[in-house]
């Protein structure tokens, strides 16, 4: 990690295990991926939008069933 | 269904503000849009204009601050003696008013925005042109729309949480997503036509907003696409809606933005066509298609279409992935050669362009922009 990354505080340190590490190294080798970092990276955020949490709802029953109506009225909705 | 963009749903409209004794700002047409899009939720996450952490990481990083991708700066460029705490009224000749509660006042670096954004500082790309024409400080913070503008297209101008319900409402679980700004030949029906088969329903979602001379006026666009639902899809598959949005030219960044207006749409699918929002020669073909690699976590999946064009020897509209035959048997969907037909009276033959859609765009006395 380089200072200046260090320092905007935008990255932090994990510890993985040096095997780990070592097959990741491997398996970058060829790819887009310049470090072991970035893959780790790439697969965590993957894994965690994979997990994103369902949707709140916003409106109420009754704001809902106008916006239906809207629908229906403009012929989106039969 | 996907979650927002961020997780939730924006929605910022209080009808009710008292904008008296609050000073106004005016703003453009563009501007007026963005506010819109923020405040219905096109935009979410974002509830405002950019603060600089946001702007800066999304420069640097193509990432909100908390990590949420995000390619494009949303941002409110201003002078003048405005400072942080202030509330002003942002006001388009159009109607679009909004609140705006400035959080954040903050100098930026011109050329820096426009290369990293835009991959170029040569003021002859006119996203490039358009950032170093801003004025020289950013201001961000939440904006609360009070009142819409434009009036024009109302019964296509569809918000994300209309959208959401109505995609419920049909059953479509899966949707698939199509940006045009252009009236419809028969490549764009078949790349339309070609995803929708995987998926319950496609989303057509025309650009409405500043075009250059010589391009289709939007009420073409849309009539056209109009009679080609009409008569060529199941109502129940297809459904139109615009999006005001200005253009920025950023060709792979803008590409990402595009995709996640339509994922708050509801969309889990966008297609992604050859030079993507491009402009001139500043991007690769396919470099809007390559810069997904970097989104894992985008949230709603690309596809990606090469043209397609009519093969003599297979007698159908085919691709270079599934047609064997020589460039001598294609006739490829050239825009300028339909242009100039439809200019010279002609109806452009049917493995080019439904008659239907031809005869609307001929009914104009001048479906081009003066």
């Amino acid at each position: 990690m380089t200072a200046e990354k260090e320092e905007k505080g935008k990255y932090t340190t994990v510890s993985i295990p040096t095997p780990l590490a070592e097959k990741i190294k491997k398996r970058i080798e060829g790819t887009g991926f310049n470090s072991i970092s970035s893959y780790v990276t790439y697969v965590l955020r993957e894994l965690l939008a994979n997990m994103e949490e369902e949707e709140e709802e916003v409106f109420s029953k009754e704001d809902e069933e106008k916006i239906k109506e809207r629908l229906r009225a403009l012929g989106y909705l039969d | 269904m996907p979650a927002p963009h961020g997780g939730k749903l924006v929605y910022r409209v209080d009808k009710s503000i008292d904008t008296s004794g609050i000073p106004e700002i005016k703003i453009d047409e563009d501007m007026a849009k963005d506010v819109e899009n923020i405040a219905y939720g096109v935009l979410s996450p974002l509830q405002g204009f950019m603060c600089r952490n946001d702007f800066e990481n999304v420069l640097e990083h193509m990432r909100l601050e908390n990590d949420v991708p995000w390619t494009i700066p949303i941002v409110f460029d201003i002078e003048g003696d405005l400072k942080e705490g202030d509330e002003v009224i942002l006001s388009a000749e159009g109607g679009t008013k909004a609140l705006f509660h400035i959080e954040d006042i903050y100098d930026y670096d011109k050329k820096a925005y426009a290369e990293k954004v835009f991959r170029t500082t040569d003021a002859a790309h006119p996203g490039v042109k358009k950032v170093m024409e801003m004025k020289p400080k950013l201001a961000g913070g939440k904006i609360t729309l009070i009142q819409e503008g434009d009036e024009r297209f109302k019964k296509y101008y569809l918000k994300p949480h209309e959208t959401r319900i109505l995609f419920r409402e049909k059953g479509w679980r899966e949707v698939v997503a199509f940006q045009t700004r252009n009236v419809p030949h028969m490549g764009h029906e078949y790349v339309q036509k070609t995803a929708l088969t995987f998926v319950d329903g496609i989303f057509i979602n025309p650009i409405i907003g500043k075009k250059k001379k010589g391009d289709f006026r939007d009420e073409v666009i849309l009539k056209s696409y109009e009679a080609l639902i009409e008569n060529y899809y199941l109502k129940e598959r297809a459904v139109m809606a615009i999006l005001r949005t200005m253009m920025r030219y950023a060709g792979p960044r803008e590409a990402i933005f595009h995709a996640i207006m339509r994922k708050n749409f509801g969309c889990t699918h966008f297609i992604v066509g050859r030079d993507h929002a491009g402009v001139g020669n500043y991007y690769g073909p396919y470099d809007a298609h390559e810069i997904f690699n970097e989104f894992p976590d985008l949230g709603i999946t690309p596809i990606f279409f090469r043209s397609f064009f009519y093969c003599k020897k297979c007698g159908g509209v085919v691709n270079e992935k599934i047609c064997p035959h020589d460039k001598e048997y294609h006739v490829y969907y050239s825009g300028t050669a339909i242009r100039k037909m439809l200019i010279n009276g002609e109806i452009p033959p049917e493995n080019m362009m439904r008659k239907e859609v031809a005869e609307i765009i001929m009914s104009y006395e001048n479906p081009f922009v003066d």
